[in-house]
Parts: C-alpha cells; sequence; structure tokens
C-alpha cells in the first residue's frame, strides 16, 4: 500500500501543469458571455493542440492512453487551476469511448478527431418528462423509412444541448420486444431539420440543461451506433461512465468551497464573537473536512481498484451518494454558520445561496440517491430486486 | 498510487482471520467476557506466538518491526471475532514506552511486552478529565528513585490482569509517565464493569505509590501522543472489523428472512438501510487504512488523518450497529444475539481516545491554523 504517485504518475502531474501555467486562456465562468461558448471551443482546440484532449483514449485514437489514476491527476489540475469548464466533456468521456467500441470504420474516421479537437460538441439524448429513473421506458420513436430514420419525440435534461452539434440519442426501435430490447442509439446532427432546443431553468437560475424536441427527424441509418435494438447495453455502460467520471474535480472544487469558509468566518463576527472561535461552527466545519477528505480517499481506492483489477470494486458505486449528499450537508453547515446574510445575493456574489440552491440537484442528477442505493443493495450486496 | 494491501499484509489479515474463527469463535467470546478478568490465557498465548504482541515493536526489542498497516490488518480480525483480550491495553503500553525515548525502560520493558510474556496497560484517565493532556492532574512527588503517585485513575483497562501499569500524572507543571508494578504497596485495584463486556475496565486508588519515571515534560506529551495514534488505529480497525460483521450478518439475514412471502431484503427501506452500511464500512475503511499509512510515513498528514478516522469509524460503527438490529428486529434486540456484543463493543471504542466531538475540535485548530 503505498499512497504517493509514482514517479512517473508525478512527472504526468508536474508536465500538465507547466503546460497549463503556459497555456490557460483568461474565460470568465460565465455563460452569459456572448463569446463563452467559442472560448470554449477554442480551449478544447487548444488542448487538443497541446495533447491534453482525451487523454484516457487510446494513442491510435488521439489519446494519451493515461491511466485512471493520471486522469484523476487531469481533472484535479484543471480544477486546481480554475481552467474553463471542458465543453468535451462529454464527446471525451461517453461518447467517444462508445464509438470506439461500437463503432464502425467510417464512424470513428469521422467523429473521434472531431471530438477531440473540439469541432463537434456532443450532448447525450436519454431522459425523457416520463422516463426519469426508469430510462428504458424511453418512449422517443425511430421508424425505419430506406435508408433513413424518422425521429420523433422529446428529451429533456440535456447538458449543453443548445450548442451541441451532434446528440447520442436513444431511441425506441421496436415497440413490441420488452422495454430494454427495443432501444437503438443513433448519432444525430443536432442542425438537422425538426430539431429543437428549449433552455430549462433551474431553482439556481441557472440553465443547464434543456429539452430537445424531434420532429419528423431524418437520421441517416448509417448513423446508428451499434446493432439495432442493442442500445441498452450501450447504455449501461455510458451510465456507469458518467457517475464514476466525476470525483477529483468535486472533490477540488468542495474543498475551495470550503477553505472560502473558513476565510469568511475568520473575518466575519457575531455578536462581536468571530465565527472561527464558536466550539459549534467549529465541529460543523470539522465535520466536513472529515467527510470531504474520505471522499477523496475513496475515490482514490476506487481508481486504484480498477487500475490494478480493471474490474471497479464497491467504492466506485457508492462515490455518488457520498459527494452529492456532501455537498448538501457542506452547503447547509455554511448557511447555518454564516446565517442571515447567506441568503442575499449580495453576499459575497450570492455565492452561497447559489450553491446551496444548485445542490439541491446533486442527489436527482446522474442516477438518484435512491436508485443507486438499489443498485448498491442489488449488485454489490446481492439484494433481490425490489422492482 | 496503491490503495491495496500487498501479498504478504493479505496473507498476515487472511492467517489472523482464520485464526480467530478457530481461537475465538462467539462462543468462546462469552465464555471470556462472563470470566472474573475477561482474560483466556490460552488465547493471549495464541495471539503472541502469532507474534502479534510484537508487530509494530521495532525489532532489536524483539518486536516484528512491522508497520501500522500491518498493525490494522491484524485488529480489523480481531474486531471482526469481537476478540476480548488485553491486546489493546498492552499495545497502547508498548507503544508509550517506545515513544518514551528512554532507553533503559525500553531494553528492559519492551522484550516481554512483544513476545507476550508480560501485559501492560495505561492509566490515564481521572475524575474530571477527558483526551486532553492539560487536564490530566494526578500529583506525583518525586523521590531518591522516581515518584511516588497518589489518587484515583479511572477507566484502566485489564488492569488486574497487568503485569506493568503506566500511569500519567503531573509533576509540578510537568506531565509525565511513571511505570509502577500493580502489586507494590498502597495500590488497590477495583472493577468496574462497563457497557463492553468484552473490555475490563478498573478504577485505581493510589497512596503514595512508587513509581520509576518513563518520561517526563515534552518527551512525556509528545509520547502520550504517538501512543494514543497507535491506539486508535487498532481501535478503528476493530471497529472496522465489527462493522463489517455487522454488515455481513444483516445483509445474509434480509436474504433469508422472509415476511409477507417475500425476503425482507427485498423492500427498499431495508435495501437503503443496507447501502448505508456499505457505504459507511467502505468509507471506515479508507480512513483507517489511510490514517495507518500516513502515520508509518510520518508525514504532515499524519496527525489529521487521525483525527478523521477516529471521528468517522466512531459514528458510522454506530450507526451501522443501530440499522444491524433495527433489520434484524425484534431477535436483533435480544441477549441471545450477538449483535449486542458488536453494538457495546462500538460504543467503548467510540469513547476511547477521544469521542468525534474531541476529535473534530482537534481536527478544527489543524485546519483553521488557531
Amino acid at each position: 500500500m503505498d499512497l504517493n504517485l509514482t514517479e512517473s504518475e508525478q512527472q504526468f502531474r508536474d508536465e500538465l501543469r507547466a503546460w497549463l501555467k503556459e497555456n490557460l486562456p483568461n474565460v470568465s465562468n460565465s455563460r452569459s458571455d456572448i463569446d463563452y461558448w467559442k472560448k470554449l471551443r477554442d480551449w478544447q482546440n487548444t488542448l487538443y493542440k497541446g495533447g491534453w484532449a482525451g487523454i484516457t483514449w487510446p494513442k491510435d485514437f488521439g489519446g494519451r492512453g493515461s491511466t485512471p489514476i493520471e486522469a484523476a491527476i487531469y481533472t484535479e489540475e484543471m480544477a486546481a487551476f480554475d481552467a474553463p469548464e471542458r465543453v468535451g466533456v462529454i464527446g471525451e468521456g461517453l461518447v467517444g469511448p462508445t464509438i470506439m467500441a461500437e463503432g464502425n470504420d467510417e464512424q470513428k474516421d469521422y467523429f473521434l478527431p472531431r471530438i477531440l479537437d473540439g469541432s463537434n460538441i456532443w450532448c447525450q439524448g436519454f431522459s425523457e418528462p416520463n422516463s426519469g429513473s426508469d430510462v428504458a421506458s424511453l418512449a422517443t420513436k425511430a421508424i425505419r423509412e430506406g435508408d433513413e430514420f424518422v425521429v420523433n419525440g422529446q428529451k429533456i435534461w440535456t447538458s449543453f444541448a443548445a450548442v451541441s452539434d451532434w446528440c447520442l440519442l436513444l431511441v425506441r426501435t421496436d415497440n413490441d420486444a420488452p422495454k430494454h430490447k427495443g432501444i437503438s442509439a443513433l448519432l444525430v446532427d443536432m442542425k438537422s431539420e425538426g430539431v429543437s432546443v428549449r433552455p430549462l431553468k433551474q431553482m439556481s437560475g441557472d440553465s443547464a440543461f434543456n429539452e430537445m424536441f424531434f420532429t419528423n427527424v431524418r437520421v441517416p441509418a448509417k448513423n446508428l451506433i451499434g446493432a439495432l435494438n442493442d442500445g441498452w447495453r450501450i447504455t449501461i455502460t455510458m451510465l456507469m461512465n458518467e457517475r464514476t467520471n466525476l470525483g477529483p474535480a468535486t472533490y477540488i472544487q468542495f474543498k475551495k468551497a470550503l477553505a472560502e469558509l473558513i476565510e469568511t468566518m475568520k473575518n466575519k463576527t457575531s455578536g462581536g464573537k468571530r465565527l472561527i472561535d464558536d466550539p459549534i461552527n467549529r465541529q460543523k466545519i470539522a465535520q466536513i473536512q472529515i467527510e470531504l477528505e474520505i471522499f477523496k480517499l475513496t475515490s482514490n481506492r476506487a481508481l486504484s481498484k480498477i487500475t490494478n483489477n480493471a474490474v471497479p470494486g464497491p467504492e466506485g458505486s457508492i462515490l455518488k451518494i457520498f459527494w452529492s449528499e456532501l455537498n448538501q450537508r457542506l452547503v447547509q453547515a455554511a448557511m447555518e454558520i454564516l446565517s442571515d446574510e447567506a441568503q442575499l445575493q449580495e453576499f459575497e456574489n450570492g455565492a452561497w445561496s447559489y450553491r446551496y440552491l444548485r445542490s439541491r440537484g446533486n442527489t436527482i442528477e446522474a442516477g438518484t440517491s435512491e436508485i443507486q442505493r438499489n443498485i448498491v443493495a442489488m449488485r454489490v450486496l446481492g439484494l433481490p430486486r425490489s422492482y | 498510487m496503491n490503495f491495496d494491501l500487498n501479498k504478504t499484509q493479505q496473507l498476515l489479515q487472511e492467517s489472523a482471520r482464520t485464526f480467530f474463527t478457530r481461537e475465538c469463535p462467539i462462543t468462546k467470546v462469552r465464555e471470556i467476557m462472563e470470566s472474573e478478568k475477561g482474560h483466556d490465557s490460552e488465547l493471549w498465548n495464541g495471539i503472541a506466538e502469532q507474534g502479534w504482541t510484537g508487530l509494530p515493536l521495532p525489532e532489536e526489542f524483539d518486536g516484528l518491526g512491522l508497520s501500522y498497516v500491518d498493525l490494522a490488518a491484524v485488529s480489523e480480525e480481531m474486531g471482526r471475532a469481537c476478540v476480548p483480550s488485553a491486546f489493546l491495553a498492552t499495545s497502547w503500553a508498548s507503544a508509550l514506552i517506545t515513544a518514551s525515548g528512554n532507553s533503559d525502560l525500553k531494553s528492559k520493558l519492551l522484550p516481554k511486552l512483544g513476545l507476550g510474556e508480560s501485559i501492560a496497560t495505561v492509566a490515564l484517565q481521572e475524575d474530571g478529565s477527558n483526551w486532553n493532556s492539560s487536564t490530566i492532574q494526578m500529583k506525583a512527588k518525586a523521590t531518591d528513585s522516581g515518584v511516588t503517585l497518589s489518587g484515583t485513575k479511572r477507566l484502566v483497562m485489564d488492569a488486574a490482569v497487568a503485569n506493568t501499569i503506566l500511569v500519567v500524572a503531573r509533576q509540578g507543571d510537568n506531565l509525565i509517565v511513571a511505570v509502577v508494578d500493580p502489586s507494590t504497596e498502597g495500590l488497590e485495584i477495583t472493577p468496574t464493569e462497563g457497557m463492553d463486556l468484552t473490555r475490563q475496565f478498573y478504577q485505581l486508588n493510589f497512596n503514595n505509590v512508587a513509581g520509576e519515571v518513563l518520561a517526563s515534560g515534552e518527551a512525556a506529551e509528545s509520547a502520550l501522543k504517538k501512543s494514543i495514534q497507535t491506539g486508535i488505529i487498532i481501535t478503528c480497525a476493530d471497529m472496522l472489523g465489527g462493522m463489517d460483521w455487522v454488515l455481513k450478518t444483516t445483509v445474509e439475514y434480509a436474504q433469508s428472512r422472509q415476511q409477507f412471502g417475500k425476503p425482507i431484503g427485498s423492500y427498499q427501506a431495508v435495501q437503503h438501510q443496507c447501502a448505508d452500511m456499505l457505504l459507511l464500512t467502505e468509507s471506515s475503511r479508507s480512513a483507517t487504512y489511510y490514517a495507518a499509512w500516513a502515520l508509518n510515513e510520518g508525514n504532515d498528514e499524519a496527525d489529521q488523518a487521525i483525527n478523521i478516522t477516529k471521528a468517522y469509524c466512531s459514528e458510522a460503527a454506530r450507526v451501522i450497529g443501530n440499522c444491524g438490529i433495527q433489520i434484524h428486529g425484534g431477535i436483533g434486540f435480544t441477549w441471545e444475539h450477538d449483535l449486542h456484543l458488536y453494538y457495546k463493543r462500538a460504543k467503548s471504542n467510540e469513547l476511547m481516545f477521544g469521542d468525534p466531538t474531541h476529535h473534530r475540535e482537534q481536527l478544527a485548530k489543524l485546519i483553521v491554523g488557531e
């Protein structure tokens, strides 16, 4: 057991840090900036040119063949440097690996380079208004007509839809088969006629998610990825990847939030006493620190397991439950400590009230806490299906 | 970065598991806990023969010179089997002697302790004290050969079977640690039964009891701190083993117990508690082995890691014990079922070496810097 980075892992980190110092652009984290999305595409292109895009992809496909630990270092360093959002995250993390595993040569040749260099931004069309946790019940239809599929339906909760070029869309291609066996995955050009996108505003005030409407959209049959009606299998793989990829950057973000809180506590008083001196407040921040560090350790354990065995252990399945609920406790502790003023927009630029509201979605997105617990119980503990 | 135990450590852990399954099944646990001193010499000798009493002790004193990770691996198995023994008491005392810097007493005391030929314990707590050394007030008066001690110590583990008692006291303003032979005149040892039936606590009354000084002042403070950190590794690993036992036992029960025509494990309210038990156990595992590794490395993160693991495991063990009993329903609440043995052990572990509130404050000092 050795938790120090190996020499090659350290070299990787040092190389990345040096490159970031030289190449980090100045992009404000404001999505209302009109050039925001262009700047993000440019950043993706810069990463690509520097050899820092799709790092876990095999070298044959333009990546570095990075290990899980290196991928973790990568996301950590990006967060530590406050690097701009990675607009290629869905392409690199979900769609690319799917195309590599399931796609034909034409699809690989066309799409993979465009994911890496930033020319194609991808979104994933999974959830629907009537198909959330039960994604397999999806109803967006694709009917074969000659050498095209005609798609009709609606997707919801789609990140990046408004700026995406392509969409990995789950559709129903067989209405008679059992629900899991009638799903296919299509690669859809978002500029196709009949595709429209509407942003969804969250209670936190921002619109990170969108609805997508498909009205008689014609998709070339050659854009089917994997076999017809074999889409569910592909979906499961993508959902699992979605859940395990978020760890390292999330830790850094939380750590920064806690550090901010501690700084504020040193400077703010209540009843003439500094917030930092109140023993009750100290208990609360210590508890957050405890959970934060354990989150990091368990993330590392999960990575270590994957590196050693290539099969994830039970650590991975509990991580999403852990960080989403930790974040909710973190923001609640902050609100308790900072008290009345923290609800005001003018307090620290509304940072804490935004975090508080945004965190409410954490236990719902990327697999609800209830579903995660069902999965842990069934798949890890071997308890019988409850539904 | 590799979080797994290496091959040798895995074998060590497996052999410990096999040993305790064979030498200390739960029937034996109940037998020992009913006995007067809660100590089984045969079991103790078996543990000593395996080398575990000397596991972390320096090889120059007949120890195995192994790491805190190895210590955690063996301790986890003791917790899994809920073993009643003087292992924690003796290990704490051995660690205190090792860290004291007193070469004479190290040479004199450690070999026997390492070989399991001698049992030791530490007398720290007093009426009104907590786990901050500043609250230790028992008076030590200087003599030609050492000190004499007067006062009362509480919650001293295994005092009735100890050959050596290390007493933490105060000489003037200085913290000191004194070595006392339990048969010395003026020392009265009284059993005080606690909730955890697998752990024997005693009250010690000192009336001008003679002792030899092991360490004093800064040396005593740092040795005490180091020894408590060792004790925390053992305690957290013990909790981890116990938690894992409760988790596995409860999942097994949920799979087999049927109500309303189905295994109760098919109901989500039960499933979700089990999932939470797994989350707490795996998180405790991360924390404990990390702390053991950090303590071994002697790096800056060790102090924080120790606070983190003690606070977290203490609460995890309690919650898991609660869920375990809840899911077992009525039968989980009986004396006959083994759950309460682990439940009570979790409580005494929670309190040992500082409860979560204590460790959170220590942690706050570290992260705030004041």
